[in-house]
């Protein structure tokens, strides 16, 4: 919505390379939470050792050697550079390395990085790959003691890998000067594969153990290496492989054996969508579905009808008539709930600021008669959004809901509302010069909206003692009257309250509380089963499994 | 009891059958759906059916202009009979079926029911082979109207066209014959994805094996496929989507064997993306572990055509997926299809490269394989492990080792002396050839056992009899490498066996190569003095005639330089010098070649002459006086004083200071 200024052209191309940066690895690793999660973005300057340098936003690797004294000896996992003193007859003091400063989470289900070989130094003794997280920073080991037990590497000289001993294997071929050599992990099968130049060399190593640190070691003066971890496109085709695992697990789900009794699918489904239509209050579509299907409606159909009653009121912002109609169909709940109570207030309030409840609307109840406007400013300018999910008709909206059980944003019921949207709708529709008055109404509002304001600050005061009574939802209501503070307060910062899929919330939390006090889930069954897939996929994730990257819940919800 | 059921049946059967061939159309449509619906799912009743003699009636009716509907169920009909046995298919195919069914091809309106029905039978006839292939002519007309189905017609209508011609397609006539009825449009169109999804397998399958089939060795038709686009796209752009890892993998497959023909027909360089980054690693991940045994047999073949011939690709697929250890476990698998491909895949990898030739040869268990292999009773898992054998066998540190310590040299000999085709033994001779280098170990145990000797050397022999040069080379070049410092026995038995006449015809031999080789042959078996007088004591005359006539035809110089050493050689001998210096027509030729241009010929007389004047030996004065007297001292003197002859100075003063007396 806000246009830059053309005079910030620097900034907007920085932010967007910044955001590019950020969207290629949440591409990659869609499933990854970054604030439980971190991705490794850059080495670490303080996991490394000291004869390590690092430069260019911390992706650029270079050895600087040791002078820093006699008997400084390198104390993190080194990818067993120390073999090479063996090899080479040199010591494997030399040798040194870094870690990301992230551990890979299972939740990327494949993590790929690649390192480019920018100067093979002296000797060209790099080591790239996986470190799990080492001995104590502050203290050197002794004697022996170099490297982690959980150590995986490639070494550029010889080809070979070493998996945590100092013995390698023939591996691959040898890399040196001008080479990208990739590292991918695969957390599903716990198996680790390296790429040269975008050739995938085959696996080098399997059962990998949790939470390892993409890792490069150097040994010889020179040496320079430079890593992408996901921020530039890759060499390799990972993308092929993220496919095919997408598509593997996707195989194993539909493929999964399942009891006999847990088997009877079609009435699974049906009963799924079924109370799904019910719990919302789809009150034709349900018993036009029934019918089709042979499933029984466990609720009555007036009971039906008139929780879509209320949900229509909420659904178009006129939540003082919703309350009404609560009490009178389902007396005592309201006087139960104070929370929800209070909640419905909250609403209320910014629907009067919005200029769509019927309180300050009056007599133009309804709103299709007369034109809402805020009652705050004349001037304001109602948001231009385009017609809000509400305002779609029934049949469309049924269309679209499974899609819509996405996110909770769009999971609103499309409350059936033959109306046009209320409020901002029609003025919309006429060409107005931002900030100019409403013509037409000027006058008759001028004098009508006094009183509003009167009645919504009383309103405001009622709604205030209210929650001295309350712990919770203060925040709500301080946002609420924050509205007040601004001439034109769909454009301030508090703005997103007044939009009209706010309301869904509101619906769905009157809607279950009723559900509940008749005795009935307050939650629909297909539901509950995607927030325990999603709470599923969330504790895999914790677990260690990567399967769970490729475990497309809205993918699988959309099919 | 089979017999009475088979009976119980055409009695039973009896009333529709004689209603086929009523006059009434009513009565023949009833006849035939019951006739159709006895025969879905049963071969017993289609034999029996076929037995019944009714499918000419059936061809008659399917043919006939008469009600759609007859000509329908009699092609459906024809068409569920050819779902039978391979009996019942040679059957229906004897009594004319392919023919009448690309007759009604011929003439059946487009997008009709009776089209598909006709593609649906003819398909099922053509996948039992042998495919009637010369049912469907090369008919430009038909070819094109073919493949406007595979265009345009019903998806169904559309996988039957194709598969029929991917069957049908199997030379250069009939690809190009194809190409010009565009059938690569047709292909393209079939495998256009759809967004977001790749085509459904049954489309996809046969319109990539039809292309293959028309690409493979085909340079113009692989040119016009790689650019055939369909939409946005080009055919290549869509095969290198088909071979990613998301897709079935006998799509993936065929995807790379097209990108791989077309690589090797020309149309794609070997450095092309496509083939680097698409068919390659495509096929070195299909031979893992994790693959079926035949998806892995065709990756492994189709690989090693691949990896053939360029360098570049046999380093790739030697680095790829762990290939060498994957196709190590494919020699295993017991199929004969796997172990050929893993063979052949090993012979491409080690062609050109030492040090991938060594990482085969250090795959754990491998030679034992290539052992086992050339004893496999399968013909083409034995040539496949000859070809990898002949691969390896041009590294010279295996010869001197892994090849002594498993003995191959016994099992290719026994495999070469049981009249083996023609492609074995081209391979196999060849190998013989490198094993018969002076540094291969393997020379010697074959030439000590006194059968095997004998054996070897008449099989060599009988080589250099045939009428292809490539066996002809490969005999004389085994016999010279076999003769090259082999003790006197040796030598005699190849001059026995090959006889003098027979090293007079390879003499004159089309093949440049058999002539360098022959007289390659006689140098090693001139060798060292006892030998060279040894043989001349019997030989000469020939020996003699041998070298005048080649010094005497019109031979290349390198050829005349062959024969001139030989003379060389001759003239190390005691007494065999004297059959130079008696011989005058040689000794003038000898001056001849002091002053030639060539300079290799040169120095080729220069050394004839050295050994001829050396002064040690008996009689050294008499050849100086006779030699100085024909002219080859002026001629050496002439030599020293040329400008362009530098390099050979130090020679030339050496014999000149053997003819001090003179100078």
């Amino acid at each position: 919505m806000a246009a830059m200024g053309s005079g910030r052209g620097t900034m907007d191309s920085l932010n967007q390379v910044q955001s590019d940066t950020v969207d290629r690895l949440k591409l990659l690793y869609p499933n990854v939470n970054e604030e439980e999660t971190p991705l490794p973005r850059s080495w670490s300057t303080k996991d490394k050792f000291s004869y390590i340098g690092l430069s260019q936003n911390n992706l650029r690797v270079h050895y600087k050697g040791g002078a820093q004294g006699p008997g400084r000896r390198p104390h993190l996992p080194y990818l067993h550079l120390r073999l090479w003193m063996y090899r080479h007859g040199k010591t494997h003091k030399d040798a040194a390395s870094v870690r990301a400063t992230h551990p890979i989470p299972a939740a990327c289900g494949l993590y790929y990085f690649e390192v480019r070989i920018v100067s093979k130094g002296r000797d060209g003794y790099m080591g790239i790959g996986l470190s799990a997280h080492g001995v104590n920073m502050n203290r050197l080991p002794d004697g022996s003691a170099g490297w982690d037990k959980h150590s995986y590497g490639y070494h550029g000289d010889d080809g070979h890998s070493f998996c945590s001993s100092g013995t390698g294997q023939p591996y691959g071929p040898t890399f040196t000067t001008g080479d990208v050599i990739g590292c991918g992990v695969n957390l599903v099968d716990n198996t680790c594969f390296y790429t040269k130049n975008g050739h995938h060399l085959g696996i080098a190593f399997r059962g990998l153990p949790a939470n390892l640190y993409p890792t490069v070691g150097l040994q010889t003066p020179g040496e320079v290496v430079d890593a992408n971890f996901g921020q530039q496109p890759f060499v390799f085709d990972i993308e092929d492989m993220l496919r095919e695992l997408r598509a593997r697990t996707r195989l194993t789900i539909d493929e999964f054996p399942l009891p006999d009794e847990q088997g009877q699918w079609q009435q699974v489904l049906h009963r799924m969508v079924s109370t799904y239509l019910v719990h919302h209050g789809y009150c034709s579509t349900a018993q036009a579905f029934s019918r089709a299907t042979g499933q029984p409606i466990d609720e009555d159909i007036a009971s039906i009808k008139n929780r879509q009653r209320i949900s229509k009121l909420v659904l178009a912002g006129r939540i003082g008539e919703a309350v009404e109609a609560t009490r009178r169909l389902y007396p005592g709940l309201l006087e139960r709930d104070h929370e929800l109570l209070f909640i419905l207030k909250c609403r209320q309030f910014v629907e009067m600021v919005n200029g769509s409840d019927s309180e300050v609307i009056g007599d133009k109840a309804g709103g299709s008669n007369g034109v809402a406007t805020s009652v705050i400013s004349h001037t304001s300018r109602a948001p231009d959004c385009p017609a809000h999910t509400n305002g779609v008709s029934e049949a469309a909206g049924e269309a679209g809901e499974l899609d819509a059980a996405r996110t909770d944003v769009d999971m609103a019921a499309p409350g059936p509302a033959p109306s046009p949207a209320p409020g901002p709708a029609p003025s919309s529709a006429t060409p107005q010069p931002n900030g100019a008055p409403l013509v037409p109404c000027a006058d008759a509002e001028g004098c009508g909206a006094r009183a509003s304001v009167e009645r919504m600050l009383a309103f405001g005061r009622e709604l205030y003692a209210m929650s001295q009574k309350l712990h919770h939802h203060k925040t709500m209501l301080e946002d609420a009257f924050s509205l007040l503070a601004y001439s034109n307060p769909w454009d301030s910062p508090v703005g997103w309250q007044l939009e009209p899929v706010r309301r869904e919330a509101v619906c769905e939390a009157l809607n279950s509380a009723i559900l509940e006090s008749q005795g009935m889930q307050w939650i629909s069954p297909v539901e509950a089963c995607v927030s325990h897939s999603r709470e599923l996929l969330r504790r895999m994730a914790r677990a260690a499994l990567g399967a769970c990257a490729f475990a497309d819940l809205p993918a699988l919800l959309r099919r | 009891m089979q017999q009475l059921t088979v009976f119980m049946d055409i009695e039973s059967s009896r009333s529709y059958i004689d209603e086929l061939y009523s006059s009434d159309s009513a009565k023949i449509i009833e006849a035939l759906v019951t006739l159709k619906n006895s025969v879905i799912g049963s071969n017993r009743q289609k034999s029996s059916v076929i037995q019944q003699g009714i499918v000419p009636r059936l061809l008659q009716l399917m043919l006939e202009d008469t009600d759609p509907n007859i000509r329908l169920e009699a092609t459906i009909t024809i068409g569920s009979l050819a779902k039978g046995t391979p009996e019942n298919v040679a059957e229906l195919v004897e009594q004319g079926t392919a023919t009448a069914l690309v007759e009604l091809l011929k003439t059946a309106p487009l997008d009709t029911k009776l089209l598909e029905a006709a593609l649906c039978a003819l398909r099922n006839v053509f996948l039992h082979p042998p495919a009637p292939i010369s049912a469907l002519p090369s008919d430009m007309r038909l070819l094109m109207r073919l493949t406007q189905i595979a265009r345009e017609g019903s998806p169904n209508a559309r996988a039957c066209v194709v598969r029929i011609l991917s069957i049908w397609c199997g030379g250069p006539t009939e690809q190009e014959a194809l190409c010009s009825a565009g059938a690569c449009a047709a292909i393209a169109a079939l495998l256009a994805s759809r967004p977001a999804s790749g085509p459904p397998l049954g489309r996809a399958l046969p319109a990539l094996d039809l292309l293959a089939a028309m690409c493979f060795k085909n340079a113009n038709v692989s040119e016009i496929a790689l650019n055939t686009r369909h939409g946005e796209r080009s055919i290549p752009e869509m095969l290198s989507g088909l071979v990613s890892r998301d897709k079935p993998l006998a799509v993936a497959l065929v995807a790379a064997r097209c990108l791989t023909f077309m690589h090797r027909a020309g149309a794609l360089p070997p450095d092309d993306t496509r083939v680097v980054f698409g068919a390659l690693p495509c096929l070195a991940r299909l031979c893992t572990k994790d693959m079926p045994e035949d998806i892995r047999a065709t990756a492994a073949e189709t690989l090693a055509y691949l990896a053939e011939v360029d360098t570049s690709l046999q380093r790739l697929a030697a680095i790829s997926n762990h290939l060498m250890i994957s196709l190590a476990e494919i020699v295993n698998c017991p199929s004969a299809a796997a172990k050929q491909g893993a063979f052949k895949c090993f012979a491409s990898l080690g062609a050109n490269d030492e040090d991938i030739r060594k990482r085969i040869i250090e795959t754990h268990g491998l030679m034992v394989h290539v052992v086992n292999g050339m004893n496999n009773s399968e013909s083409n898992v034995r040539l496949a492990a000859v070809r990898c054998l002949h691969s390896l066998s041009r590294s010279v540190q295996q010869l001197r080792t892994t090849f002594q310590d498993h003995g191959v040299w016994r099992p290719l000999m026994q495999l070469l002396s049981e009249s083996p085709g023609m492609e074995l033994l081209t391979v196999g001779s060849s190998t013989l050839c490198n094993l018969l280098l002076e540094f291969s170990p393997a020379k010697e145990p074959m030439l000590d056992q006194d059968c095997v000797l004998t054996g070897a050397v008449e099989m060599l022999c009988s080589l250099t009899r045939r009428p292809e040069a490539a066996l002809r080379l490969n005999g004389i070049w085994a016999l010279m490498n076999m003769a090259f410092q082999a003790d006197q026995k040796v030598k005699q038995r190849i001059l026995t066996t090959l006889g003098t006449e027979q090293m007079f015809r390879l003499l004159g031999d089309s093949d440049t190569r058999v002539i360098m080789k022959t007289l390659g042959l006689l140098r090693n078996l001139l060798s060292t003095r006892q030998h060279i007088d040894a043989i001349m004591s019997e030989y000469s005359p020939q020996v003699m005639q041998a070298v005048i006539l080649v010094l005497e035809g019109s031979y290349p110089a390198e050829v005349k330089e062959q024969a001139l050493c030989i003379l060389g050689n001759i003239g190390d001998g005691e007494k065999a010098k004297d059959l130079i210096m008696a011989n005058e027509d040689v000794l003038r030729k000898l001056v001849d070649y002091l002053a030639h241009p060539e300079s290799k010929l040169q120095e080729a007389a220069l050394f004839v002459a050295g050994n001829l004047v050396w002064r040690g030996e008996a009689g050294a004065a008499a050849r100086q006086a006779r030699l100085a007297e024909l002219g080859v001292l002026r001629a050496l003197k002439l030599l020293r004083a040329r400008q362009d002859a530098q390099h050979l100075h130090d020679k030339v003063k050496t014999a000149l200071a053997q003819f001090n007396e003179f100078s």
